[in-house]
């Protein structure tokens, strides 16, 4: 039976002492790792937490299967399903030819007829070639069939820039299947968020896309001893407050997280206390959390690593005028990635992506302590 | 260049077969550097190109193509890989050289020959009834009897009238759109008696007859085209999207192809379910291009799915003809291709396709593979209402196939000679059938449309607090402009 934890706002990172070593950890390059302290929790890096998941996942219900290129023998393109092949089989873990149109169909095909498949896309931004069957095939048929025929079906991947690796490999995805209706679109953060809502997500009746993050698989986060439990569940479409604060809401989600997380910090010290918000759930988005806040700082910074143009940012911005314009007392603010393909060169992916110094001046700019637009490089 | 592997069994397998050889250990054999195996108590073999295997040359005793040139372990799970295994086991000519690769064994040869783009002779078509309705061959009473046959002349007649007056009704103005099948009764009828209710239908959108065979009224599929109350898709698709649960008839979706790799993934789920049911995917001539056709094929083989898959290869894709569509000989040979079993059938012949049918699904359900037929018709009538195929296409050719090369007459000229059916029971039928299909369309049209509430539900599984917002929303302003509200739809 499911056990939804229920996430208290302060849960997590009241504590000074914690608060300290996520943001160390956060900080550290993605490929370092990091000697655990001595927490009450046990610890776990974002790729143990989804390998974790999964295991358990497919363990408990005989209708999951993994599928796509290299999940198997390889253990995964990133290793995500590092011994699922050898406990469970072929049957079970299937290494797919190279069609991402392909095997997305085959997975969607084989969710009409009952079984639960996770699709695992080498990024999402080759999930383009088989967008066609997410939308149309996916995430419509529960509609158009008048509920006859479900999609029960995740498809998971990196999302988002990683390091180098150029325009067609680092485009984020999360504003495109936002929009959709009939997905749900989830990014985790931390290995709880991975965890927690991996499990929701292969448990969820309706097609479910998990944004991770390549950089952060290897990062390693305190899990709490009910995370680790195999029934541990989080609720789709529940924000999360990271960090409280009074001033400012800054929002964000997956690693943009982090470094809102390191913004606060640097904000604190100059007397700004920030509220970080990490979203969880972009589609359905958690709009009441979001403008809870809201109503309680007045002011908003939404940080996310994709193109400006119609945005996840540009959404909670909406969202928050709708219902809570009378409590601003600043524009809301968008942080987002620079509107240019990504280019290659270290330096430039730096300036194409946000960087804390962005999320420090644009929470300056709203709490009216002036700060020039543009960015010094 | 890369090494060959094969397995530890093979190794040890071959080597055993050749008196007295076997390893000296149970995993490796020793190779020198340049990938060549060092058999115990020979000497090193002459410097060789990777290429070849010509071991024979450095010792008498070890015949080339059985010495291996390097051994690892696979996984097991690999099942492909005892298929080609099983071509491995080909005894070949001792003096043969062959490329052992991992695809496998081939032969070589020293003429350089390109294989032709096409054939000679095109791949021939299985018929079992000339122009005339008379058996070739066989009599086919055996597999198909009285009571089959009549029921399938019945539903041919049946369909052809309900696309006929369906026609008529989108061109009144009384629905917004209608596709018919005309030309393909034959396919449509005589492949779906071949499956049984169990088998799943994926159908891309000609395939109506297919529905209609397997009990779906001629009221229900006015409902769906009219998009009333009582349609099972709650008015959410245009005409001819039927889908049905309790038929095993997945919902129509517009776009091409995509149905076949989902096909496969329920043939999948057929296969670890291990239910004795097939799929059927149909799909057109056009359908043959798109990406998904290749994945889907490809796929099935691979994963040894049990599904048919039923291409209706009806000379047009809308304007396009499939001299446009694709240069090979038609849709049968891409089934090797693919590693796939394949037949060319006469779309028009009820019972060859249903014969067909029938042996593929034995086939793909026993042997769990997956098998492709190409059925070859001719669409007599327009792509749909929205088209007007006489302005790409000869009157006199269209003609040629509606009144001479029409299944449903030249299966009833069959069903007569064996006195199964008579003048008086088809002038009865039509009358009776027409008269039931305008019956049907009138009820389908003074039924309501849908309620409010079925626009917001099943986006998702459980409706979202959005919509339950925005659906109390709407029915505020409604309570509040009630003359804006059309009166035909209930709130």
């Amino acid at each position: 039976m499911l056990s939804i934890l229920r996430r208290e706002a302060a849960a997590g990172c009241s504590d000074a002492v914690l608060l300290r070593e996520r943001l160390r950890r956060s900080c550290a390059a993605a490929t370092a790792r990091l000697r655990g302290y001595a927490t009450a929790a046990k610890e776990m890096t974002v790729r143990e937490a989804l390998n974790t998941a999964l295991d358990e996942e497919m363990s408990a219900d005989p209708r999951v299967f993994l599928m796509g290129e290299e999940v198997g023998e390889y253990q995964g393109a990133y290793k995500i399903s590092k011994g699922l092949l050898q406990k469970f089989g072929p049957e079970r873990v299937v290494d797919t030819p190279i069609t991402e149109a392909g095997f997305t169909g085959i997975g969607v095909g084989a969710a009409y007829y009952g079984l639960r498949p996770v699709v695992e896309f080498m990024t999402f931004n080759f999930a383009m070639q088989a967008i066609d069957h997410i939308i149309n095939s996916a995430a419509k048929m529960n509609y158009m069939s008048a509920g006859n025929i479900s999609v029960p079906i995740v498809f998971r991947g990196p999302n988002g820039a990683a390091a180098g690796v150029g325009a067609q490999h680092s485009q984020c995805y999360a504003a495109w299947y936002g929009s959709c209706p009939g997905l749900k679109v989830l990014a985790p953060y931390s290995s709880e968020d991975a965890r927690g809502l991996l499990k929701a997500a292969i448990r969820d009746p309706d097609p479910v896309v998990f944004l991770e993050n390549e950089l952060i698989y290897g990062e390693r986060f305190p899990v709490s001893a009910e995370a680790l439990d195999s029934s541990f569940c989080l609720p789709i479409g529940k924000a999360k407050i990271e960090r409280e604060g009074k001033d400012v809401t800054i929002t964000a989600f997956s690693k943009m997280v982090g470094l809102s997380l390191e913004a606060a910090e640097i904000l604190a010290k100059e007397g700004i206390s920030a509220e970080v918000i990490n979203l969880l759930s972009i589609r359905p988005l958690d709009r009441p959390t979001i403008n809870a806040s809201v109503r309680k700082t007045s002011r908003l910074v939404t940080v996310e690593e994709g193109f400006p143009q119609h945005g996840v940012g540009a959404e909670i911005g909406m969202s928050i005028i709708e219902d809570s314009f009378g409590y601003l007392d600043a524009p809301i603010e968008r942080i987002t990635g620079a509107d240019v393909p990504m280019p290659y060169a270290a330096n430039l992916e730096r300036m194409a992506l946000p960087q804390i110094e962005d999320i420090v001046r644009a929470a300056k700019r709203v709490c009216h302590r002036s700060v020039p637009m543009a960015a010094t490089a | 260049m890369a090494a060959w592997f094969r397995r530890t069994r093979a190794v040890a397998h071959y080597l055993r077969r050749n008196n007295g050889c076997t390893p000296s250990s149970s995993r490796g054999i020793l190779v020198d550097c340049q990938g060549m195996p060092v058999p115990a108590a020979v000497p090193m073999p002459v410097v060789q190109p990777l290429e070849s295997v010509w071991i024979g040359r450095a010792t008498g005793r070890i015949s080339p193509t059985r010495f291996p040139i390097f051994s690892a372990m696979r996984f097991e799970s690999t099942r492909a890989e005892k298929h080609l295994e099983s071509l491995q086991e080909v005894e070949d000519d001792d003096d043969a050289q062959v490329l052992d690769f991992p695809g496998g064994k081939v032969t070589f040869t020293s003429k350089m020959q390109f294989i032709p783009e096409s054939s000679e002779k095109r791949v021939p078509c299985y018929r079992v009834l000339d122009d005339y309705g008379q058996p070739t061959e066989y009599d086919f009473s055996d597999q198909v009897n009285e009571e089959l046959a009549v029921k399938m002349y019945t539903d041919m007649v049946t369909l052809q009238i309900m696309d006929a007056i369906f026609y008529e009704a989108q061109r009144q103005g009384r629905i917004s759109f209608y596709l018919t099948s005309m030309g393909e009764e034959a396919i449509n009828i005589a492949s779906a008696a071949a499956l049984t209710d169990d088998d799943v239908v994926l159908p891309q959108y000609r395939e109506q007859g297919v529905l209609l065979w397997r009990g779906f009224t001629l009221q229900e599929f006015a409902n769906q085209c009219f998009g009333n109350k009582v349609d099972y898709g709650k008015g959410r698709q245009m005409p001819i999207h039927y889908g049905s649960n309790k038929h095993n008839y997945f919902t129509v979706s517009s776009p091409i192809a995509t149905q076949i790799p989902q096909a496969v993934g329920a043939a999948y789920s057929l296969k670890m379910d291990k239910k004795s049911a097939c799929v059927a995917a149909y799909f057109g001539d056009g359908s043959t291009s798109e990406g998904d056709f290749h994945a889907g094929l490809n796929f099935a083989a691979v994963m040894e799915a049990p599904v048919i898959f039923i291409c209706r290869n009806n000379g047009w894709a809308i304007s396009t003809h499939i001299r446009e569509q694709f240069r090979s000989d038609g849709i049968v040979v891409r089934g090797q291709a693919y590693g796939i079993r394949s037949i060319r059938v006469d779309g028009n012949d009820a019972l060859a396709v249903y014969s067909a049918v029938r042996e593929a699904r034995e086939m793909a359900i026993k042997d769990q593979m997956p098998i492709l037929i190409e059925v070859l018709t001719y669409r007599v009538g327009h792509h749909s209402t929205s088209d007007d195929s006489t302005k790409y296409r000869p009157m006199d050719e269209i003609e040629h196939w509606k009144m001479l090369r029409n299944p449903v007459n030249r299966f009833r000229k069959w069903v007569e000679r064996k006195m199964w059916w008579d003048d008086k029971r088809e002038v009865e039928l039509r009358n009776n059938i027409r008269n039931q299909v305008l019956q049907a369309i009138q009820t389908a049209e003074k039924y309501e449309k849908p309620p409010l509430s079925d626009l917001f539900r099943d986006v998702y599984d459980a409706l979202p607090s959005n919509l339950h917002e925005q659906e109390s929303q709407l029915r505020e302003t409604i309570k509040r402009h009630p003359k804006d509200y059309p009166l035909d739809v209930p709130v």
